[in-house]
């Protein structure tokens, strides 16, 4: 093998990676926050006593969840404009995380919610409180707990589906990465080190999800 | 009815209620009145229909036939009847139902702030003296999880009295409860009773029965077969499967 390392060219260009980076969890954020509001509105429609509400949910849900990521951010970003919604690659990006994160969590939320004991919510409506404050007060907080660590491990998926963002030329680490590619030569170098960034990346989110986790999920239970 | 006192309009009245579920009959036309301050034991065997019929009161079950008043309020299906209902009438549990996730002072808060809107001060006033009245003010800032299961029952039946009801809907208070705190909430409940709250009992505690029952009711089948105070229910069973209820659980007593 002829090929000799060179992370000079990375190096240099460390500045623009880094920053990158920044973008990379920018998106990955701001796609998990919409997804767990679209989780848990959808949870409260999979609920809902208009029947259309509920079949509207399962809708969508099936099908975020049976078509590949790639397609829903070209559909997005290409198919819209023709019907005259035209947004730039990073509000595409946000959203199509959003709703392609938020029809798994939906899923995973309506487990939890399932998973509560009909005891909680008969104590509830005893004490007189109505549907909406009984999910919002009662139910919500420990069904989140239920399937946190399924819908951790679904953001840190979210995280690293951003670098699909690439495909609509997001500002994004995989999309700086190849720029930086294109320039130097440096395949190796750069994609090893983009590898170890998101590895980074991964890391500190399932720190800040752990701390979460201890801060709001911390009441014991036998 | 024998016992109600006759010169008032009784607190809760059932009549000719009917329930199923499906196909099965779970109330065959129950006929109970209770009069304010009255406390009564419902017993029977498993399947009997108890636990059915106090769940009717607050509306937690639907009736398909017959009639359930509250305080005056007929139990319709409407949201409002069945909000002022519950509004009147507390419910304890046999598996207590405490929220996990709150401490029990927020367990105790929850519904005087979002059901009666009092202040978080008034609602923690309110809370800090039901828990004193069943002696787990020290538990308040605990979470369920960390008291011992006759603390936690003790702690439901404070968060049902927050709402300050008129009248208590026991469903098996103590049976879930390890043997040796059967008796702390035994004597919680002993206090309520002396202190004039109407109280409806499903239990098997029959020493209990005798000790605050105004009457004893006895189910079987989704009827209510008999009636009585405790010493003329307990000395003399007229029916027949009444006698073979009791000879069976009090053989264990």
């Amino acid at each position: 093998m002829s090929y000799s390392l060179d992370f000079s060219a990375v190096i240099e260009r460390l500045p623009e990676l880094l920053l990158a980076c920044l973008a990379t969890i920018g998106l990955a954020l701001a796609g998990m926050t919409l997804a767990t509001v679209i989780g848990v509105l959808g949870v409260i429609a999979r609920r809902s006593r208009f029947a259309w509400l509920r079949a509207l949910t399962i809708g969508f849900v099936e099908v975020i969840r049976n078509t590949p990521f790639l397609v829903q951010i070209f559909f997005i970003f290409f198919a819209l404009p023709q019907l005259g919604v035209r947004l730039n690659p990073t509000v595409t990006a946000i959203i199509a995380l959003a709703l392609n994160g938020g029809a798994y969590a939906i899923e995973i939320i309506r487990g939890g919610v399932d998973a509560i004991p009909k005891g909680q919510v008969e104590a509830g409506l005893a004490l007189g409180l109505h549907k909406a404050q009984i999910f919002r007060f009662i139910v919500l907080k420990p069904a989140l707990r239920a399937v946190y660590p399924s819908l951790t491990s679904q953001f840190i998926m979210l995280t690293l589906t951003t670098s699909v963002c690439t495909s609509i030329a997001a500002y994004e680490l995989t999309s700086v990465a190849q720029k930086i590619e294109a320039d130097t030569f440096r395949s190796f170098e750069v994609y090893f080190s983009i590898t170890i960034l998101y590895l980074i990346i991964s890391s500190l989110m399932m720190g800040v999800f752990a701390l979460i986790s201890r801060i709001s999920f911390s009441y014991p239970v036998k | 009815m024998p016992q109600t006192t006759a010169n008032q309009t009784p607190l809760i009245a059932m009549e000719g209620v009917g329930k199923w579920y499906g196909a099965y009959h779970a109330l065959r036309n129950v006929n109970i009145s209770v009069a304010k301050g009255e406390k009564i034991v419902l017993c029977g065997p498993s399947g009997s229909g108890k636990s059915t019929l106090i769940r009717c009161i607050n509306h937690l079950e639907e009736i398909q036939e017959g009639k359930i008043t509250v305080e005056g309020t007929v139990l319709t299906g409407s949201t409002s009847a069945v909000d002022a209902v519950r509004r009147e009438v507390g419910m304890v549990f046999q598996s207590f139902n405490l929220f996990p996730h709150m401490t029990i002072l927020e367990n105790c808060t929850l519904a005087p702030m979002r059901v009666k809107k009092l202040s978080k001060a008034e609602a923690e006033a309110t809370a800090r003296k039901y828990l004193e009245r069943v002696r787990i003010v020290d538990q308040a800032d605990k979470f369920p999880a960390q008291l011992s299961g006759g603390q936690q029952q003790r702690a439901a039946i404070a968060r049902a009295l927050c709402m300050e009801p008129k009248a208590m809907l026991f469903d098996e208070p103590t049976s879930a409860l390890d043997p040796e705190m059967v008796k702390e909430v035994l004597d919680t409940m002993i206090g309520l009773a002396r202190d004039g709250m109407t109280m409806i009992c499903v239990t098997h505690e029959m020493g209990f029965a005798r000790q605050v029952a105004d009457r004893v009711v006895f189910m079987a089948s989704g009827e209510i077969i008999e009636e009585g105070t405790p010493e003329e229910f307990f000395r003399n069973p007229q029916h027949q499967r009444t006698r073979a209820f009791l000879g069976e659980i009090l053989a264990h007593h």
